[in-house]
């Protein structure tokens, strides 16, 4: 199990934007009309969104009231799933996939990397980069590994090289193109392919 | 090898565009209207013919859990069908491939299934970190929906159906069928007792259906080229076609769609380029996902790829996530590295899982290190059996299976960084 950092630094209050009103109006019709607790995961991540990527105690509150469950309940679904980011991180938020698939291709170079160039110790935000890193479990890109998700988009068939030009950008503000940075589509094999080479097939 | 025709997933590599227009010039949504037509009995009865067996680790016959649903839905307790898009299992990559190149065989394979069970509405539990994989799959919802594939009277068959994604947010328990419904109603991820079974008592307490992406995606092709094309692949019993995901340390690490019952030296020297450096080069395979014991070369030199076999050989199919380990790996550091997933992802609510996992990954350090005694090699033993069987769902196996697979065939390896502690302590 994985225990969750709680930021001190609370904001008093947090509503959400009309937009996002909207949103939720929209999201609870996906779930039967007296089921509403099910729309918690989605609202909380609407929360994260709107809130610079982390979830203030007070967004808990709120989600609570909206879909009539305690705030304790709410604020276990937001502390059991991982996603949930209950402290502010960097903009350019890190996610390294050290699992086995990933760390037999080199992961651990990746996080080399991170440590040189965004902190020694992850969950620390760098904000020269306003980015920060964290080791997580398998992503699910194996054959494309190493790996890393950088806020909602992934970046993969990394080495050290490739995953330091990824933190370059970062002072300019942005990101290069999202998915393998070694010039293959999808999980196709990166060179000699050997099936669905027949176009009328 | 399998011919490209025989290919399910002719857009596996995102070669053309998933949009509906692609989708039908590959195939999809071909005669749906008449397939339904033909009747839920007529359906079920196919998938049993074609001895299609989930593609998301159990590998329980589809037709067969289908025909568990209710025959007739009571009003107050409607059907659901839930699809598991939770794809977490470390070395398992598949389903994300489905999701972002072929989503419109995922929403026709869903039309047919809900048919099928009787559900009028299907979630799609999609792992939060796939956003982009989530955000294909709602256009190419959309756009089913715009062209009146799906909702009311879907295709005109008569059956009104309406498909919902529902993101996770990074539990790899959610994979497990009973805590995706518990994850779907709200709450934390933890399992359910089973039974009852979800086919009866399932999402808000009515009868559902739980299916992987992939067995799905493969059922409209199955009912138009017949359940005797798709058995004619693989054994017995282990029928059909199964993407493969080649990990590790190969040439070229890759997915492919292979017949079932390939042996896995051909499947890794003809798709992924070999081990890097030859087959000799190889130490093991962990051949369904990380939770299932890896064979060393010696087994691997030989073993095909279906769920029988894999028993036989004391692993299992799993998800068919294969991960290459080279003889430059530390084996014990693999595995212990997997602990620590396991350690991270239990779900807290089974004492002997929650304790357990942590004790695994422990002592796997330690004996990784070179901290532990001789003895310890056999209590780690005993944690694995003190976990294993003792635990609501099947996470306590996978915590448990890899390490056991570590003991029945590299023990010598553990006893040798066990027995440099005692070196040095005499020295």
């Amino acid at each position: 199990m994985s225990s969750k950092h709680v930021s001190k630094d609370q904001p008093s209050e947090f509503k959400f934007s009309n937009e996002n009103q909207l949103k939720i109006e929209e999201i609870l019709k996906n779930y039967p009309s007296n089921k509403k607790k099910s729309a918690v995961m989605p609202l909380l991540y609407i929360a994260q969104r709107q809130n610079n990527n982390w979830i203030p105690l007070a967004a808990i509150q709120l989600i609570a009231d909206i879909l009539e469950m305690t705030y304790i309940k709410v604020y276990e679904v937001a502390t059991f799933y991982t996603m949930y980011n209950l402290a502010p991180v960097g903009k350019f938020f890190v996610q390294v996939c050290t699992t086995t698939p990933c760390l037999i291709r080199g992961a651990n170079k990746i996080v080399e990397a991170c440590k040189k160039n965004i902190s020694e110790k992850q969950g620390h935000v760098n904000k020269e980069l306003d980015s920060s890193w964290i080791e997580v479990e398998c992503l699910g890109a194996c054959v494309n590994a190493p790996m890393i998700q950088i806020n909602d988009d992934y970046f993969e068939d990394l080495n050290f090289d490739k995953v330091e030009t990824i933190f370059n950008k970062f002072k300019e503000g942005t990101l290069p193109k999202v998915g393998s940075q070694s010039g293959r589509k999808g999980s196709e094999p990166i060179q000699n392919r050997t099936t669905l080479l027949d176009k009328n097939a | 090898m399998l011919k490209d025709t025989d290919r399910i997933f002719k857009n596996l590599y995102g070669d053309s565009s998933f949009e509906l227009k692609n989708s039908i010039h590959r195939g999809d949504w071909k005669d749906t209207k008449e397939i339904i037509k033909k009747g839920k009995d007529w359906i079920i009865e196919q998938i049993k013919k074609s001895e299609l067996r989930g593609r998301g680790g159990a590998g329980f016959p589809t037709g067969m859990k289908w025909s568990f649903a209710p025959k007739e839905p009571s009003p107050d307790r409607p059907h659901y069908l839930v699809i598991n898009a939770d794809e977490s299992e470390p070395g398992t990559c598949k389903d994300r491939d489905i999701l972002r190149y072929e989503p419109q065989k995922l929403i026709e394979g869903s039309l047919i299934a809900a048919y099928a069970v009787g559900a009028k509405t299907c979630y799609v539990y999609i792992r939060g970190e796939y956003v982009n994989e989530g955000k294909v799959l709602q256009e190419a919802i959309d756009e089913a929906y715009k062209n009146n594939l799906i909702g009311k009277n879907a295709c005109g068959s008569g059956w009104d159906f309406d498909m919902y994604i529902h993101f996770g947010a990074g539990a790899y328990i959610c994979g497990e069928e009973t805590a995706l419904l518990e994850s779907l109603e709200g709450n934390k991820g933890q399992p359910r007792l089973k039974p009852p079974f979800p086919a009866l008592v399932g999402l808000y307490g009515c009868p559902t259906i739980v299916n992987n992406v992939e067995t799905i995606a493969v059922v409209p092709t199955i009912l138009r080229r017949g359940a005797e094309w798709f058995a004619s692949f693989g054994r017995p019993k282990n029928r059909g076609t199964k993407i493969f995901c080649i990990s590790g340390n190969v040439v070229n690490p890759c997915n492919v769609e292979e017949e079932m019952s390939i042996p896995l030296k051909d499947l890794i020297e003809t798709h992924a380029g070999g081990v890097i450096g030859g087959w000799d080069n190889l130490q093991a395979v962990i051949p369904g996902g990380s939770s299932m014991p890896l064979l060393p070369k010696k087994v691997c030199d030989n073993i095909i790829m279906d769920f029988d076999a894999l028993i036989e050989a004391k692993s299992g199919m799993g998800t068919a996530g294969i991960v290459v380990i080279d003889k430059y790996q530390d084996i014990v550091s693999c595995i212990s590295r997997i602990s620590r997933f396991y350690k991270h992802e239990s779900c807290g609510q089974c004492t002997p899982c929650r304790e357990g996992s942590g004790w695994l990954w422990r002592m796997m350090e330690r004996i990784n290190k070179g901290e532990a005694e001789l003895h310890e090699i056999d209590m780690l033993l005993d944690v694995t059996k003190q976990i294993e069987g003792h635990t609501i769902c099947a996470f306590g196996e996978a915590a448990a299976w890899p390490v056991q697979g570590l003991l029945r065939h590299f023990r010598d390896q553990m006893e040798d960084k066990c027995s440099n502690l005692a070196n040095r302590k005499i020295a």
